[in-house]
């Protein structure tokens, strides 16, 4: 379990798709037979897929994720800020405790955001798991989820000034 | 109208007043008083929640962390991957073996590093002496905060023989920084495995004492059965993980569902209970002790005699483009890192999602419709450490 053998070659990438997991590749094969196009596959490792959908469709892919595939909670919601693109990712790292064939596979689920105007819709309505998950990416990145009722301070004081924390402009005093 | 409200409010003032809770004096119309419990009070952590009462029972609560919040996930991004050790460790000091150990593997990924069988072995081992060091942490606080001072001194009595045995092996008694990308920071000391053995065989004894003198008293049951129920359900559709997971009847434990390390070759049964309810949420973090104990003697009886503990990486090592996702079974649930790397010598990004932040969301769905006096029982079976969920 120690080595994560999907190695090319040292200071190169990760690989990024294996062919001989059954279990990943036939959850990708199942999503991808019914939204085609709508989603592109960014990798498949052992346990680990994560696919990149538009925001206008992240809520129908969730949602068949949860009813057709059994993922049924977030272990986390996380954003990261890609200055360079002008973008900001938002993903979400869903499981399954009810389907115990599939509950190793961590399933990252990946949307970009304008980082000017960056709105997303909110996964709160499928999963109640994503609530403070989604509240804290809003802080801290300041992704203001379309849907979600607090989209509120969660960790930081209340008397916050500055822009979110976790944007890359965000300098730490002395550093 | 008038005085009979002002009456009835001024007995709820004094008697909450008794309890040490802050009284917040709502609109005369409505009928409920607010109160804000912690941070400062004894009896919730650094950790803060605003609730409504009516009467005596719970009908509104809103958690508020974050008064302890260092932004460790930022500072990640400023330092590298081994730098980053030492301050990770901080949001759980008593179970600073397991904040490191998915940090690792995840680095070990982006780096493409394989630890040495040894170094496995004495990773797994330090884990689960910290898990012990951990829960007996918990259950002292759980012991005191519902009145039982003996299960105060215990635990933490028993708890110095687990730090006794982890300063030997680390060289520090709370925050360790012993596991590191590529395997563990020294080889374990001379002696070390009979010492070992000898308090495991007196704290499994002291375990029995344990269940005799709490679980079985009757008092504690009373305060804890059919006390805050989640059921099955609700557990998945909250999310939540670790002990609250599975008293909840779902046999959820990452050792078992995704083995890391050497874990695939121990055997352990993982520990769950259908109650749903605040004693099953107490009991299922002592079977694991239990279990843990078990666990720690088959890891000594199987390690390599000799070998590698770790490897020797070079001083500022680049990991390679692409991220990680790793997970490790701490105390109180699964402990995740997601790390982003750009090919530098920093992580791009560093998200921790750790148990205590997933398994707030259920204190409110506890709390509303339970009785003021339940709140003790049902919060501290959560399993919750405000620092953790903070970072």
């Amino acid at each position: 379990m120690t080595s994560p053998n999907n190695i090319d070659d040292k200071n190169s990438k990760i690989k990024t798709y294996e062919s001989d997991l059954p279990i990943e590749n036939s959850l990708y094969n199942e999503l991808s037979s019914k939204f085609q196009d709508k989603v592109q596959l960014l990798y498949v490792k052992p346990n680990r897929i994560k696919v990149y959908v538009e925001s206008k469709n992240i809520v129908e892919v969730a949602s068949f994720l949860k009813n057709e595939l059994g993922l049924d909670h977030a272990e986390s919601v996380c954003g990261t800020d890609y200055p360079n693109e002008n973008a900001i990712e938002v993903i979400y790292h869903l499981s399954s405790y009810s389907r115990e064939e599939i509950a190793p596979i961590i399933f990252a689920l990946s949307t970009k955001t304008d980082r000017n105007s960056s709105y997303s819709p909110s996964l709160l309505p499928l999963f109640k798991s994503v609530e403070y998950h989604e509240r804290e990416t809003y802080e801290m990145l300041g992704v203001y989820f379309q849907g979600h009722p607090r989209n509120e301070r969660f960790l930081l004081p209340e008397d916050w000034a500055d822009i979110p924390p976790l944007r890359k402009d965000f300098r730490i005093k002395g550093r | 109208m008038t005085n009979k409200f002002s009456d009835s409010f001024e007995k709820k003032l004094e008697d909450t007043t008794k309890l040490g809770l802050e009284v917040v004096r709502e609109s005369a119309e409505e009928n409920l008083m607010t109160l804000s419990v912690g941070p400062q009070h004894p009896g919730s952590g650094h950790f803060r929640f605003i609730i409504k009462v009516d009467g005596d029972y719970i009908v509104y609560c809103d958690p508020d962390p974050g008064y302890v919040h260092r932004g460790e996930e930022k500072m990640c991004e400023y330092r590298n991957f081994i730098q980053n050790i030492p301050h990770l460790e901080r949001p759980v000091i008593h179970d600073s073996t397991h904040i490191t150990y998915s940090y690792s593997l995840a680095v070990e990924e982006l780096l493409g590093i394989d630890v040495p069988r040894r170094g496995q072995f004495i990773r797994a081992i330090a884990s689960e002496l910290n898990r012990q060091v951990y829960t007996l942490y918990w259950l002292a606080i759980y012991g005191i905060f519902l009145g039982h001072s003996t299960m105060f001194m215990w635990p933490a009595g028993d708890r110095e023989l687990f730090i006794d045995l982890l300063a030997a092996l680390t060289g520090a008694r709370v925050t360790h920084a012993f596991n590191i990308p590529g395997g563990v920071r020294n080889d374990i000391p001379d002696g070390f495995k009979e010492k070992c053995l000898q308090y495991i065989s007196y704290f499994e004894k002291r375990l029995k004492e344990y269940e005799d003198i709490f679980y079985n008293n009757p008092l504690f049951r009373q305060r804890t059965e059919n006390v805050g129920i989640l059921s099955k359900e609700n557990a998945i559709k909250l999310g939540v993980t670790g002990s609250v997971l599975r008293a909840s009847g779902i046999p959820h434990d990452v050792r078992k569902v995704e083995p890391y390390d050497v874990y695939d070759e121990m055997d352990f049964k993982v520990q769950y209970m259908k109650t749903c309810d605040s004693f099953a949420r107490a009991y299922v973090p002592f079977l694991d002790m239990r279990e843990s104990c078990h666990i720690i003697r088959q890891l000594l009886d199987k390690m390599p005699e000799s070998g590698e503990v770790r490897v020797k990486l070079q001083s500022n090592p680049k990991g390679r483009i692409g991220e990680a996702y790793k997970r490790v079974e701490s105390g109180r649930g699964a402990l995740s890192y997601y790390i982003v790397s750009d090919g530098s010598s920093r992580p791009y990004r560093v998200k921790i999602s750790v148990g205590s932040f997933r398994n707030i969301l259920a204190l409110p769905h506890l709390l509303v419709g339970s009785h003021l006096g339940d709140m003790p029982s049902i919060y501290w079976a959560l399993n919750y450490w405000p620092v953790e969920a903070d970072r």
